[in-house]
């Protein structure tokens, strides 16, 4: 089972290690980290995907609310949160393959913003299943590199009121 | 200096001085001189340990012998990375104390300076927390937070690591910064719905058990336990860390469970329908396998660190907050109970199996008898090992904070120095150390310390030439086949101490035993007691099968 688990905390030095190390001394797997500012000036927000059982999820979210620079530790649900992951994929783009991968593009409404010597760097967001599936398309094709960012979640509504 | 100016050094000496701090235990290096500098003018005495390890299990012991926190403090490099293990133990036992290191200076760190290690990262899983200082202005405000989070909530070590140039950075006092701890909020009061729902479990329960753990210990809740188990006639056991929670005579009291314990604690906790586990982390050696642990019971957890609730075994009814809270605001509500047919019962179970070892001759459980029969209500500190579980069982203790042992961790090298921090913590009582010759050759230089600062312990070394739970664990599970126990017949314990500057007796009759205690309780002087064993006996019981029920007694 996968959980995100939205973490904000103080933005310090060190406070990167704090977290990422928690979960590896605890045998907790992530699965994607995500970080950046907030809308709080010196506040950071993580989002990260862990694996694991309900049990798992519990300590790691009452372990990582015991980190003194941890103000909030929240577990999102999908059905009541926003979701999105970021990919970058460049890939080979042939004379007689350039109209599929147009057609690709447009079906999951990447972008492309940068071509050059016959590769394209191509830009798709949406929920990670979006990003999987646009990966499994642009899979037949010879994909050069690729990065995806891990997913960033918000909760819908006023903050907090989600239980 | 200009007026109104003063050093990070200062700073830190003014604002230990404020936190009420009275000893130092430490060890200096470059990186610290500067607060060396102004300790000189300081009413904080410092104590020369000869070892950081042995600095920080001082800190330690004077930590869980008082109550307050205890403090040590070490140089960059070589100095900090001494100080890691004690501060580990002091961590797995939730002992609170505060770790100063020296750090090279800011414009150096990250180049591999000479003596500089990276503290903060070595120290982030076995502190509750720490810090870098960078800006000698910080210095006030951290100090005071640093002792506030290892003394509240779940106590706990807090590391300050402060580089030399901060030290000596200049500031003014406008310029501290105020403590913000916004995201470190203990809980400390219970729940009152759970504690109603707790009061109604007992009310309705036919065999109730307490588990008294650490927790108790640390939050001084022994009064409120004793009142409640007599109130409500509930049979008590108690986890390695618990052992001084209650008196141990008390007739409610059935001694500890786990991997060393007693068969009828360990009974009790199969049997019981309903099991208040107070301040207890039911580590493996406490539980045994889980699968078999506790198969009758609803478990009442109470533990003020809401992750300890359900982390090894899941609790029925949760409560998170202060041992000491919690426990008197069910005994407000607890009507008077009698359990006795299940009190009987534990009795004929603790009847049938007695303590089996040796009381005669020059044995370690004929040693702890006799030590008990001379001492008056001592802190007895033990090392790691088969006489740290006989301790257990053949010390019985009668006050809290009086049986200080490295639980969680296990150990060895504690207990020298952690019994000369809890003398200078608790001096008008005695402290005894119990020791294996394994253990005790871990840290016996710190005993120059006892001598340099007149501390007068009082240390037993159970000598078997043998690092006896080894030989115990290849004797019972590695067919007799001995591997790197024996520690041949070389150190004479009693002259090792002379040359350290203490009194070292050997004792190698019966008879002698008595007077020798009597000699090192009396003559005010630190003082070793080498006691030659006259057998490696095991230390029984213990469990060997898939559950609390299978062992050897
Ligand atoms: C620092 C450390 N190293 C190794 C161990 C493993 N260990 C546990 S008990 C023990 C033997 C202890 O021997 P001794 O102090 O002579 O006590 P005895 O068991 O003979 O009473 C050892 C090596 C430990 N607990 N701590």
């Amino acid at each position: 089972m996968k959980h995100t688990i939205s973490i904000l905390c103080d933005d310090i030095p060190g406070v990167m290690t704090r977290i990422s190390g928690l979960f590896s001394r605890r045998g907790f797997n992530i699965e994607s980290l995500t970080v950046g500012h907030t809308e709080i000036p010196d506040k950071s927000r993580f989002t990260i995907v862990v694996k694991g059982d309900d049990t798992v999820l519990e300590q790691v979210r009452k372990q990582l609310q015991k980190l003194i620079h941890v103000l909030k530790v929240r577990d999102i649900k999908r059905s009541l949160a926003v979701e999105r992951e970021h990919a970058l994929i460049k890939i080979r783009v042939n004379e007689e393959q350039r109209g599929e991968i147009l057609q690709i593009i447009t079906a999951v409404q990447a972008r492309i913003v940068d071509s050059a010597d016959n590769m394209w760097i191509l830009e798709v967001t949406g929920n990670s299943i979006h990003i999987d599936n646009a990966f499994n398309l642009f899979r037949s094709y010879e994909i050069l590199e690729s990065i995806r960012t891990g997913k960033i979640a918000l909760e819908r509504g006023e903050p907090g009121s989600v239980k | 200096m200009k007026k109104g100016q003063k050093t990070g050094a200062r700073a830190l000496v003014k604002a230990l001085e404020s936190a009420g701090v009275e000893y130092i235990f430490g060890y200096p290096g470059g990186a610290t001189l500067p607060i060396y500098d102004e300790l000189a003018h300081s009413s904080i005495k410092h104590i020369l340990a000869r070892h950081e390890q042995g600095a920080a299990h001082m800190a330690d012991g004077y930590a869980r012998a008082s109550g307050k926190v205890g403090v040590c403090m070490a140089t960059s490099g070589p100095g900090a990375t001494n100080l890691v293990t004690g501060i580990a133990t002091a961590y797995m036992d939730s002992s609170p104390v505060v770790a100063i290191t020296g750090q090279v200076a800011t414009s150096m760190i990250g180049n591999d300076a000479f003596q500089e290690v990276d503290t903060t990262g070595i120290t982030i899983p076995i502190t509750k927390h720490n810090y870098l200082i960078k800006n000698a202005s910080d210095i006030p405000a951290i100090v005071e937070e640093a002792f506030y989070i290892a003394s509240t909530g779940r106590k706990g070590p807090v590391l300050i690591d402060i580089p030399k140039d901060v030290q000596q950075e200049l500031f003014y006092s406008h310029q501290s910064r105020k403590i913000n701890l916004e995201g470190y909020k203990p809980t400390l009061k219970g729940h009152p719905g759970q504690i109603r729902r707790a009061v109604q479990l007992i009310k309705n329960a036919k065999k109730p058990l307490i588990i008294a753990g650490g927790g108790v210990v640390i939050s001084d809740a022994s009064e409120e336990l004793i009142a409640l188990i007599k109130k409500a006639s509930i049979p008590v056991i108690h986890t390695l860390m618990g052992k001084s929670a209650v008196p141990n005579n008390h007739e409610l009291f059935f001694g500890m469970l786990g991997y060393h314990g007693r068969v009828a604690a360990n009974t009790a906790v199969n049997e019981a329908d309903l099991i208040i586990a107070a301040g207890v982390r039911f580590v493996d050696r406490t539980t045994g396998p889980l699968k078999t642990f506790a198969r009758q019971a609803k478990i009442i957890h109470i533990d003020i660190d809401p992750a300890e609730i359900s982390k090894n075994i899941p609790a029925f009814l949760p409560i998170v907050g202060d041992a000491k809270n919690i426990l008197s605001q069910i005994l407000k509500t607890i009507p008077e109970i009698k359990h006795d047919e299940w009190i009987k019962y534990l009795q004929s179970v603790a009847a049938k199996h007695p303590l089996k070892a040796k009381l005669s001759g020059v044995t370690t459980p004929n040693i702890i008898r006799i030590l008990k029969e001379i001492t008056e209500n001592p802190v007895v500190v033990t090392d790691v090992g088969k006489h740290q579980m006989f301790a257990v069982h053949y010390f019985p203790v009668e006050t809290a904070h009086s049986f200080l042992t490295s639980g969680g961790l296990g150990t060895m090298g504690f207990s020298v120095p952690a019994a000369i921090g809890a003398k200078v913590a608790v001096k008008n009582r005695q402290v005894v150390d119990i020791a294996g010759d394994g253990s005790f050759l871990m840290t016996c230089q710190q005993l120059a310390t006892a001598v340099q600062y007149n501390i007068p312990i009082l240390v037993l070394v159970m000598n078997d030439y043998c690092l006896g739970m080894i030989h115990q664990l290849q004797d019972v599970s590695y067919g007799k086949r001995y591997q790197a126990c024996d520690l041949d017949k070389i150190v004479d314990h009693a002259k090792l101490a002379e040359s350290l500057g203490a009194c070292g007796i050997r004792v190698t009759e019966e008879q002698e035993i008595a007077p020798a205690i009597s000699e090192g309780l009396s003559n005010g002087k630190p003082t070793v007691i080498d006691f030659i064993l006259e057998e490696k006996s095991n230390a029984y019981p213990m469990v060997t099968g898939k559950s609390l029920l299978e062992y050897i007694e």
